[in-house]
């Protein structure tokens, strides 16, 4: 039997504002516990909470950013449950009035195709604090670090639309494009600015009736998602196939022992007794603030695309890449401008530097080459210079503070040798070296002379200490070979 | 000086007659003397209150002080004060002294006003007869058998015994006027929106509303030219410039139409407070204001909202107190959930569970539209109600409450019975409006409270109607036995 699998997703996505949805505290991340926590965010008594009116602004950014309509009046409710990171014992969140209505976010799949997702709505809300269970904390005991508490949030929720885990990527990978290109997020999944949850149901092929949903919470990058997607639809393959049925039920995946658990059931399910938070006036969003934040939106990632093909003769695929990061876009354009080749600027920014990045876990904001370093890299590759072979080196020696990539070349001595004479004169002292292996080459069937060019290159680069400008040399070498023949 | 009002007592002080560490130093005395017999005050905070009033002879001798400079105060303490213990009249409170002063208290202290200590209310704010209190009941100095009203009991307790000359309240349901009715004093609670509630800790937040406590309508005047303000922290705080409330005092009730409900004047009305009602506005008819009935044909369904929306939003504001942060915590938790439930179950009263338990009922699922859906809808019906009114009328009077101060006791095991003590001024706070109670008679020598009603914003007019009443009458003056 084959089987549809039917996907919604849930994306909690934090606010780069400097201070929190409700309070003055900073949002900033990685600070010791609790010091960036006021009396708001620790629910002292007699507190209340002020509306962040950039969160507001970013929200509607966002909705501009996926056509979405605009919620003209918004209201935030409570969300009632105790647990220890929600200091208030409620979540201030958005409910029957959100922010952002429905809109549309289209995906590029692999093949090429494109597909549609539907937004439901997206609303804000604040984040909780953080539990610490390890540490200096022995079993009896935990942490609450609420430095995280009260940072601004908009949760975006998706219709079910998509139906396998590479929709629900390339979906998520989009939204991540987006939020990042018009500036309202800082991408960094690490530190938990962007969150999934992941709604699966599988049906029998073609049938009109879903199945029954689990949630997966609380995924923090697009490997555990996916890892955790393709579990999860096997598993319900597999219990239904063993004559099982699913339970709706809230799942947690471990992305490191790569183990999937029910956190509760539907029947465990909190009441969370929403009601209107009288503390804060609704949200009302004027035409102007809109029709404002709309002719001021940052360039997003479809026309990004279509213009670095334009601009700068990219092929689709590579504008594709290079726009869905709105670091990388910004990084290559910048080499573009300083090196003025942009094909050269699209294949380092995409191929060495990312491949670097990623096995650092960096992001490109925090490279440590510069975009004017590697275009300094770039121009003395277009002008010969430098090999490609040479330019690894040089790269790396950029990537390790070195200097810039003439510095490097300097001191290294690494520049290519391109003088024709100097060259002609090379290859000359090399055949007349070896002249068993020009014998060879001339008794050679004349089909297969090709294959023993290599040895001549490899003595001749040898001889060059690798400096010579491996294209010369090929062109001088088949020329003084075809003289003896 | 315990008999001057605060309009005498600023002269004094500004003409140099006494000090305020003179007064200051009388007013604690009082309290030390006569407090036991009481309970108005649970927190007296003698050396800063000296401190301040040396600091408020210096502001007075350099000249140009504010108004209340010097002027000894007591704050509810439901207001939070920095580095003084602000309980709410909760066991789960009883520790926590707040880092941070309430607005209020910091436009008092910008003023120089010198706060004496804090007063006992009802628990969370929850009450009509200060009987719920971790701190034991206030007795109403006028019977000390009897409750003195609630919640802000201990504000209009200290007030009519003279512990001060006026103290701050609030007032969710009633929890000003109906304290100031039953133990003689004057009381305004101020348009929603109107005084901000940042550091006041919250009970209802949608009817929650501070306001002042004083002997006289002048004096009430005086303290609300300071308490209001607008206020950033406070989101529902509305912005718009607060008058001086006693510019407009001495303005003539001639032609002030006088709305007169009915339904105020039903069964259940007390006949001795409804003669003393009738009898202040036949006084103020006398003095040329016109009386029009009217109707407010939901003044009935107000009591049932309340106790829907107020818990309510009752059992979501009080979810802070878990045990994890500040307040009370039970001994020896065995988990999370035990902390949790020992420590609301040990640090809560019985009336404060109840209502957190009505509340989260009203608001389950399945429950919501019955019950919650339901009482805003019947807000706005209220509401309405009073917009109309004010369509023909400039005030709406009648009584505060239904009868005189009750006996302690009388009825604690009646929640219900309790509730319709607020029968006539939870309609006021449904709708936001100001409202207020001034002394206008007596019953069996206990005090009866006349209830002033304004429309939005029209704090000044409700003001100055009750100082020509005052003007003409001395109910206000009148001092319980023991007291003068």
């Amino acid at each position: 039997m084959s089987w549809d699998t039917v996907i919604g997703l849930e994306i909690h996505v934090q606010l780069a504002t400097k201070t929190k949805i409700f309070s003055g505290a900073s949002t900033a991340y990685g600070a010791e516990p609790n010091t960036q926590a006021c009396a708001i965010d620790l629910a002292m008594p007699g507190t209340l909470p002020v509306l962040n009116k950039q969160a507001v602004n970013y929200a509607i950014m966002f909705g501009l950013a996926i056509d979405a309509e605009i919620g003209q009046v918004s209201a935030f409710e409570r969300k009632n449950y105790f647990y220890p990171d929600l200091p208030k014992g409620y979540q201030t969140t958005q409910l029957e009035k959100p922010i952002v209505g429905r809109g549309n976010v289209e995906i590029q799949l692999a093949d090429g195709s494109t597909k549609n997702v539907r937004i439901h709505h997206a609303h804000l809300e604040e984040d909780a604090g953080k539990s610490l269970h390890e540490g200096n904390f022995n079993s009896s005991f935990s942490g609450i670090d609420l430095n995280r508490a009260g940072t601004p949030l908009i949760e975006i929720v998706s219709e079910p639309d998509m139906s396998n885990a590479e929709e629900a990527i390339a979906f998520a990978k989009k939204i991540h494009s987006i939020v990042t290109s018009i500036g309202i997020c800082d991408g960094e999944m690490s530190q938990g600015s962007m969150r999934f949850d992941v709604n699966v149901s599988v049906k029998p092929s073609g049938s009109e009736i879903l199945g029954t949903r689990t949630e997966t919470k609380n995924l923090n990058s697009f490997k555990f998602m996916e890892e955790a997607i393709k579990r999860e639809v096997a598993r319900q393959i597999d219990v239904i196939e063993d004559g099982g049925t699913i339970a709706q039920e809230t799942r947690l995946y471990n992305g490191e022992t790569k183990v999937a658990r029910s956190m509760r059931s539907k029947e465990e399910a909190n009441d969370y007794r929403y009601f209107p938070c009288p503390d804060l006036l609704p949200v009302i969003v004027s035409d102007e603030q809109v029709e404002e934040l709309r002719r001021n939106l940052p360039e997003l990632p479809d026309a990004r695309q279509t213009r670095f093909v334009e601009q700068y003769g990219l092929s689709d695929y590579d504008a594709g890449i290079l726009s869905s990061d709105a670091a990388m876009a910004n990084y290559f354009e910048a080499v573009s401008r300083v090196c003025s080749n942009p094909k050269l600027a699209a294949n380092w920014t995409m191929g060495e530097l990312s491949a670097r990045l990623n096995n650092e876990g960096l992001s490109t904001s925090n490279s440590p080459v510069s975009a004017e370093q590697l275009a300094g890299l770039i121009i003395r590759i277009a002008d010969n210079s430098i090999s490609g072979k040479m330019a690894k080196q040089v790269f790396e020696g950029i990537w390790a503070g070195d200097g810039s990539a003439d510095e490097i070349i300097e001191a290294r001595g690494l520049k290519q040798v391109s003088d024709s004479g100097a060259l002609e004169q090379m290859v000359a002292d090399v055949l007349a070296a070896n002249q068993a292996m020009v014998d060879d080459y001339i008794n050679t069937d004349e089909s297969k002379r090709k294959k023993k060019l290599g040895g001549f290159m490899g003595k001749i680069m040898q001889a060059s200490k690798g400096q010579a400008n491996p294209q010369q040399v090929n062109q001088i070498l088949a020329q003084k070979l075809n003289e003896l023949l | 000086m315990h008999n001057l009002t605060i309009a005498e007592l600023v002269k004094g002080l500004q003409s140099k007659k006494f000090t305020s560490v003179e007064l200051t130093q009388h007013f604690l005395d009082r309290i030390s003397s006569l407090n036991p017999a009481y309970n108005a005050v649970i927190t007296v905070t003698a050396e800063q209150a000296l401190k301040a009033a040396a600091a408020a002879d210096q502001r007075l001798a350099a000249g140009d002080a504010p108004d209340l400079c010097g002027v000894p105060i007591l704050h509810k303490d439901i207001f939070c004060t920095d580095g003084v213990r602000t309980s709410c009249g909760s066991k789960m409170l009883d520790n926590f002294i707040p880092p941070y002063n309430a607005t209020v208290v910091e436009n008092f202290e910008q003023a120089g006003a010198v706060v004496l200590g804090k007063t006992n209310m009802d628990e969370f704010a929850m009450g009509s007869s200060n009987e719920t209190s971790f701190y034991g009941p206030v007795k109403n100095p006028w019977a000390i058998d009897s409750v003195p009203g609630g919640s802000s009991g201990g504000s209009a307790a200290a007030v009519a015994a003279r512990l001060a000359p006026g103290a701050t309240a609030t007032d969710t349901g009633g929890s000003i006027r109906q304290p100031a009715a039953l133990c003689g004093v004057s009381g305004i609670k101020p348009t929603y929106g109107r005084v901000s509630r940042w550091g006041m800790i919250a009970f209802a937040s949608s009817l929650d509303q501070g306001g002042p406590m004083a002997r006289t309508a002048e004096d009430c005047a005086l303290l609300l030219n300071c308490m209001a303000s607008y206020d950033d922290k406070d989101s529902t705080c509305i912005e718009r410039e607060v008058p001086d409330y006693t510019a407009t005092l001495n303005s003539s009730v001639k032609g002030l139409r006088i709305g007169i409900p009915k339904e105020y004047f039903s069964e259940g009305l007390h006949p001795g407070t409804e003669k003393a009602v009738r009898a202040a506005l036949a006084n103020l008819e006398a003095q040329g204001a016109e009386l029009v009935e009217i109707s407010l044909p939901n003044s009935a369904l107000s009591v049932p909202a309340y106790y829907v929306i107020a818990p309510a939003e009752a059992s979501a504001n009080l979810s802070r107190f878990d045990g994890s942060r500040y307040g009370y915590r039970c001994e020896d938790p065995k988990d999370l959930q035990d902390m949790y439930c020992r420590s609301r179950a040990e640090g809560f009263g019985e009336e404060v569970q109840r209502r957190i338990l009505i509340g989260t009922y009203c608001l389950s699922a399945g429950y919501y539209d019955a019950y919650y859906g339901k009482a805003q809808q019947v807000r706005q019906l209220i509401q309405q109600d009073f917009v109309k009114a004010f369509d023909n009328v400039d005030l709406i009077m009648g009584p505060t409450c239904p009868s005189p101060a009750f006996k302690f006791g009388a009825k604690g095991d009646d929640p219900v019975a309790m509730y319709l003590e607020d029968i006539y001024t939870i309609a006021t706070n449904l709708a936001g409006l100001p409202g207020m109670s001034i002394p206008c008679g007596m019953v069996e020598g206990k005090p009866v409270g006349l209830q002033i009603i304004g429309n939005y914003f029209d704090e000044a007019r409700i003001l100055s109607a009750a100082h020509q009443y005052q003007q003409s009458t001395d109910w206000h003056d009148l001092a319980p036995e023991g007291i003068a």
